[in-house]
């Protein structure tokens, strides 16, 4: 359960991170960098992207300055929390042969040398991070994802600047914070409503120099979440399209999408709640040594549905077909839920803008739910 | 037992690709306990006619000798790798092959030409001989080629790389450049290897490494249009490096026009 802890002012945010820096957290933060707002080690608020927002379209995005104190005053950019606990290439063991032609393993310790504390976490990104979790914990018991996992801390900021490409509110996800985070923030122009949402959420907000917030405070936290779910104008046509996809495989936009697509893989790399991978091995030039290594990748790459001697999936229809009907569709019978928290970022970083919302409303134009 | 023999052979290039032996440091130390190098201009080490366990071979084939001597290096080696973009796509100097310009552009560029004695086309090796395994990139990737090398060494033919160039480039967190200003990025219909090297410092992909392989590239080409590229531009993205390679051949084509100069 969240809790208010307190209203934290604005020229009090330093305090919050040197408290996780004191605890011994390795803090990271939203930057700019790149042209783009991306989660990096942080120890001082002045890193964080004051006055910054985004501008997001299908195949775009672009940084400006506002004249606004606040540092959160953006959506999510390409790095998701998924890179820090799923490694985009990670050693999962290792293998030597001695003098006498015997082979050791050996484990590699993915024990990170200090837990991570990420600030400004949106709900989208949390709700991913529920999905890896059943994936990578529940599923299939992953042990590197695990070590990373356990210590985690998460505060988040509620998302009051939803991008045009985000659509959190038709899935479910967002725009507020209700789940999954140690601390959540409210972003005020003078500081921040502070909500605890774990023991060690609490224990945090302890150190911290927190007032009681009044109601006009609150009011104006609320009614800015209430407006950023209404401006998303991108929706899916039911959170469960289960039934919906896989009595269309068919469907004439399959080709039609297949057209546009570069089977780049950019949207499966960047969604935070894909989690296919493909394991190699990486011999020294010896030959003596070699490591197992699991990197990245996606239901678009050729090696992705290579089976024994034959392709499964050579074309690029259905390979989009193949994200789409596992993502929307049967991700409800694996883990219950669809794989889509409405991030939109698969629809900002797709070079070419395809967008899953249209893909997904033009196949299944015909069941279309209202909208709560 | 015999250490397998290998030979490095140069053919129409700039010798950039050889240089991944030459640069591998303490692993050229450690390659040279593992073969036996019969043939490498560049290392000091000459004779032509050594038969091999594998020929590395660098650069297009451009002259008449070329001819004779690709076929030579055939006959003398069991397995025959190509090494870089000359060697597996034509490179640079295939660019003459588009429009038949080789001669005029010989009588252009130099002072006695009837000393040069070229070929119309420059072609891949793959146009005159069997090809066993194809190394890309202008230059290639010194630990792939290495990795290749190992690989071989096992008695299996390499990993064929099949991922875009965006698979890489996201695995190493670059952020997108075409996204974020509109670079006209190759990324999408081109062969990782480099490590996303371009995009890693701000560079939009100039597709040294020829086309992955499933490329969509009109669905690029329409992207690059689309970002205000003019034919002729679009023509060059696909018609550089690795010009003979038929994905990009056919994209390139289809936008270029004969003796075009600039829209
Ligand atoms: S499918 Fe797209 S919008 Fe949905 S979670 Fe993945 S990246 Fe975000
Ligand atoms: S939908 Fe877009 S990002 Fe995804 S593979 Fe196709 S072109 Fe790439
Ligand atoms: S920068 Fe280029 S290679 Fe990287 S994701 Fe974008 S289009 Fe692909």
């Amino acid at each position: 359960m969240i809790k208010e802890a307190g209203f934290l002012a604005r020229a009090d945010l330093q305090t919050l991170l040197d408290r996780l820096h004191d605890l011994g957290y390795r803090v990271i933060g939203p930057v700019v960098d790149d042209a783009a707002i991306l989660y990096r080690d942080i120890d001082r608020v002045e890193q964080l992207p004051l006055g910054y927002t985004d501008d997001q379209a299908p195949g775009s995005y672009r940084l400006s300055q506002v004249d606004t104190p606040r540092c959160f005053a953006w959506a999510d950019g390409p790095h998701a929390l998924k890179p820090f606990l799923f490694a985009p290439r990670e050693t999962m063991w290792q293998v030597a042969r001695d003098s006498d032609g015997r082979l050791a393993f050996s484990a590699v310790d993915p024990r990170p040398a200090k837990a991570l504390a990420v600030v400004g976490v949106r709900a989208c990104d949390l709700a991913a991070l529920a999905l890896q979790d059943r994936h990578f914990l529940d599923h299939v018991n992953d042990p590197y994802y695990e070590a990373r996992r356990a210590g985690l801390f998460l505060v988040a900021v509620h998302c009051a600047y939803p991008a045009d490409t985000c659509f959190c509110a038709s899935t479910g996800d967002g725009p507020r914070a209700t789940t999954g985070c140690d601390l959540a923030l409210h972003e005020l122009d003078d500081g921040f409503i502070v909500e605890a949402a774990s023991p060690r959420g609490h224990a945090v907000c302890d150190g911290l120099s927190l007032r009681a917030i009044d109601d006009d405070q609150r009011r104006a936290a609320n009614d800015a979440l209430s407006e950023a779910a209404h401006r998303q104008f991108r929706r899916l046509p039911s959170t469960d399209l289960h039934n919906g996809l896989l009595a269309r495989l068919d469907h004439p936009r399959w080709e039609q999408v297949a057209s546009r697509c570069l089977a780049c893989g950019s949207c499966t790399s960047v969604c935070p709640t894909c989690f296919c991978h493909a394991e190699s091995d990486a011999p020294s030039l010896d030959g003596n040594d070699s490591e197992h290594l699991r990197e990245w990748d996606s239901c678009f790459s050729a090696g992705h549905a290579q089976l024994h001697g034959f392709q499964v999936r050579p074309e690029i229809r259905q390979r989009y077909r193949q994200w789409l009907t596992h993502k929307l569709g049967s991700w409800h019978e694996q883990y219950g839920r669809s794989g889509c928290v409405g991030c939109g970022r698969c629809i900002t970083w797709c070079p070419v803008g395809i967008d899953i919302t249209a893909e997904a409303n033009a196949i299944c134009a015909d069941t279309i739910e209202e909208a709560p | 037992m015999n250490k397998p023999s290998i030979a490095v052979h140069k053919f129409s290039s700039c010798d950039g690709c050889q240089l991944a032996f030459l640069n591998a440091g303490e692993e050229l130390l450690t390659l040279a306990g593992l073969v036996d190098i019969r043939h490498f201009l560049e290392a000091g080490v000459a004779d032509e006619q050594a038969r091999v366990d594998i020929a590395f071979v660098e650069g297009s084939i451009s002259t008449d000798e070329e001819v004779e001597r690709i076929r030579r290096v055939r006959e003398n080696s069991t397995l025959v790798v190509t090494l870089g973009a000359c060697a597996t796509a034509g490179g640079l100097q295939a660019l003459r092959n588009l429009d038949d310009s080789h001669t005029a552009w010989k009588n252009a560029v130099y002072a006695q030409p009837a000393f040069i004695r070229t070929l119309d086309r420059a072609e891949p090796v793959s146009a005159h001989i069997k090809v066993d395994f194809q190394l890309w990139g202008c230059p290639v990737n010194g630990r792939q080629v290495l990795a290749a090398v190992r690989q071989l060494l096992f008695g299996v033919l390499p990993a064929v790389v099949h991922d875009k160039v965006c698979m890489e480039c996201k695995r190493q967190q670059a952020v997108c450049v075409m996204v974020t200003s509109g670079k006209p990025c190759m990324g999408p219909v081109t062969r990782t290897g480099c490590g996303a090297l371009c995009p890693r410092f701000g560079r939009d992909c100039y597709a040294c490494f020829g086309p992955a392989d499933d490329v969509n590239t009109d669905a690029l080409s329409q992207r690059l249009e689309g970002l205000g590229l003019p034919p002729a531009d679009v023509a060059r993205r696909f018609l550089f490096i690795t010009s003979q390679a038929p994905a990009f051949h056919a994209a390139g084509l289809r936008h270029y026009r004969p003796g075009f100069v600039d829209d």
